[in-house]
């Protein structure tokens, strides 16, 4: 298992990039961590006819947390991310997905903008970025344009990036109001790709009553899936709502397709059980952890 | 087969351009002339001789040629050697001291039987030693999740969890000797 030949690109600057992936158009891959880019042409499912590695440009590899929210440049690596104190206080989600992407070993080289550009629907940022209504920056030569997480995934392993153009940041948005927020997963091993995965958020009032619970869902969809939830749950305590029937709810839009590793019928359980999981554990961080960050 | 179907996509057939690279392994420069495909476990051992990375599944799930880069632990089968340089490859061979001296996690394997075939161990020993770097005194659980990501078809795993602890033990009684003021009773806890 050894790639296909490539002509390389080593660009030292975003500029340098850009010309590079503007000469070559649709053959050219942009390489950054390589985590899902290396096995794919190992295994020889493809084979760019020219890599642009970008993993020179360390104007890129940053983290930036502003009151609004996080923005995450090409360059940052998953673990620098999760590590990252200040972006865990505004989008505590960051975190809890990064904990489940692959094995710590893989997070130190993978980057977090490009598993988004990976656009695989079993990529847990890729859920995280559409439960938070975020979005990526792409730009081109000469030209640059921001896409929203609804419109950026297009197809299993397919985003809207056209040829010549280069992911460059992605802003993850901090939920506004007392919300809580947590990320789970069923997966056959430890660090292997999830068969279902659930991102929640629940945001209560003041009197601590659930005004709007929703769930972003990872392997049952060809793109991340978000659905709202609230209905289920609306005015309920996190200690009376019944989650149960937020989780029902989620199953009526749910339509997994089956493969080798799990049935359509036991992926919708699995996305059952870990809706109600969720969304429990996102309204009790709902409940105790906001007093501490509205006090700030 | 006289249609217009696009050739095979390989280029094999040409000429592949080599790039000249200067890698710092082990704390020596190397140099090398590499196609830019050439991955970073194979550079390692075809055009270096550093043999001690092993090469397991090259898609990056049995961890088999995990190295350092940077102090941080990397599948070297999903990086090309022509991306890796500038940065310090730490490798199974640079593991040990100048003086011959095994590091504590290769101490800890031997005294706790931590290998068998021993294919899967140089994997292991660079998670594990950049892993103490971070965490010096890990429980079992935050060990057994350290070396989570690395495949072993010999021991069961056992005997590998009980080699962190182990090492992370005779991590701290070297660095007790080395800045000796330092109680002993206070680190053996």
């Amino acid at each position: 298992m050894k790639p296909p030949a490539f002509k390389y690109h080593a660009p030292a600057s975003l500029a340098e990039a850009l010309d590079a992936l503007d000469a070559v158009g649709h053959d050219g891959k942009v390489l950054a961590g390589g985590q899902s880019l290396i096995p794919i042409l190992n295994m020889r499912l493809a084979a760019p006819a020219h890599l642009v590695d970008i993993n020179r440009l360390s104007e890129l590899a940053y983290v930036r947390t502003e009151p609004g929210g996080v923005t995450v440049g090409a360059l940052a690596r998953h673990a620098d991310v999760e590590r990252d104190a200040d972006a865990y206080a505004a989008v505590p989600l960051l975190r809890q997905g990064l904990r489940l992407v692959a094995h710590p070993v893989i997070r130190n080289r993978g980057t977090t903008v490009g598993s988004l550009a990976h656009a695989d629907p079993s990529g847990e940022m890729t859920a995280v970025l559409a439960l938070l209504g975020g979005s990526v920056d792409l730009v081109r030569k000469g030209a640059s344009r921001t896409v929203g997480a609804e419109d950026f995934f297009a197809g299993p392993l397919e985003s809207c990036i056209e040829p010549g153009e280069m992911a460059v940041s992605a802003y993850f948005p901090r939920l506004a109001g007392r919300t809580g927020t947590e990320f789970v997963e069923a997966a056959r091993r430890h660090g292997d790709y999830a068969m279902c995965g659930v991102a929640a958020a629940v945001t209560l009032d003041d009197d601590l009553r659930v005004t709007r619970a929703r769930a972003a869902y990872l392997s049952v969809s060809p793109v991340p899936l978000v659905l709202d939830l609230t209905e289920a749950v609306h005015g309920a305590t996190p200690a009376t709502a019944r989650w149960a029937d937020a989780a029902a709810l989620a199953v009526l839009s749910i339509e997994p397709e089956p493969d080798i590793h799990a049935t359509a019928e036991y992926r919708a359980h699995l996305a059952r059980v870990l809706t109600e999981r969720a969304l429990r554990a996102a309204a009790q961080r709902a409940t105790s952890t906001d007093v501490e960050r509205t006090s700030r | 087969m006289t249609d217009t179907a696009p050739p095979p996509t390989t280029t094999g057939a040409q000429e592949e351009e080599l790039h000249p690279i200067r890698l710092r392994v082990n704390g020596v420069l190397r140099t090398a002339e590499v196609p830019a495909r050439r991955l970073l476990s194979d550079c390692l051992r075809h055009d270096l001789g550093l043999t001690g990375t092993h090469v397991g599944c090259e898609h990056g799930v049995c961890g088999a040629c995990t190295v350092q880069v940077d102090g941080r632990p990397m599948r070297s089968c999903l990086m090309f050697a022509v991306s890796a340089q500038d940065h310090e490859i730490t490798t199974v061979e640079g593991l040990e001291r100048p003086d011959g001296t095994l590091h504590a996690v290769q101490r800890a394997f031997r005294e706790c039987h931590g290998l068998q075939c021993g294919f899967c161990t140089p994997g292991f020993l660079n998670v594990i030693a950049a892993f103490l770097e971070e965490n010096p005194k890990p429980s079992e659980e935050e060990a057994r999740d350290a070396v989570a990501g690395n495949l072993c078809r010999c021991t069961g795993y056992q005997n590998i969890v009980k080699a962190v602890l182990r090492a992370a033990e005779l991590r701290l009684e070297e660095q007790v000797d080395e800045d000796a003021p330092v109680e002993v009773d206070e680190v053996a806890r």
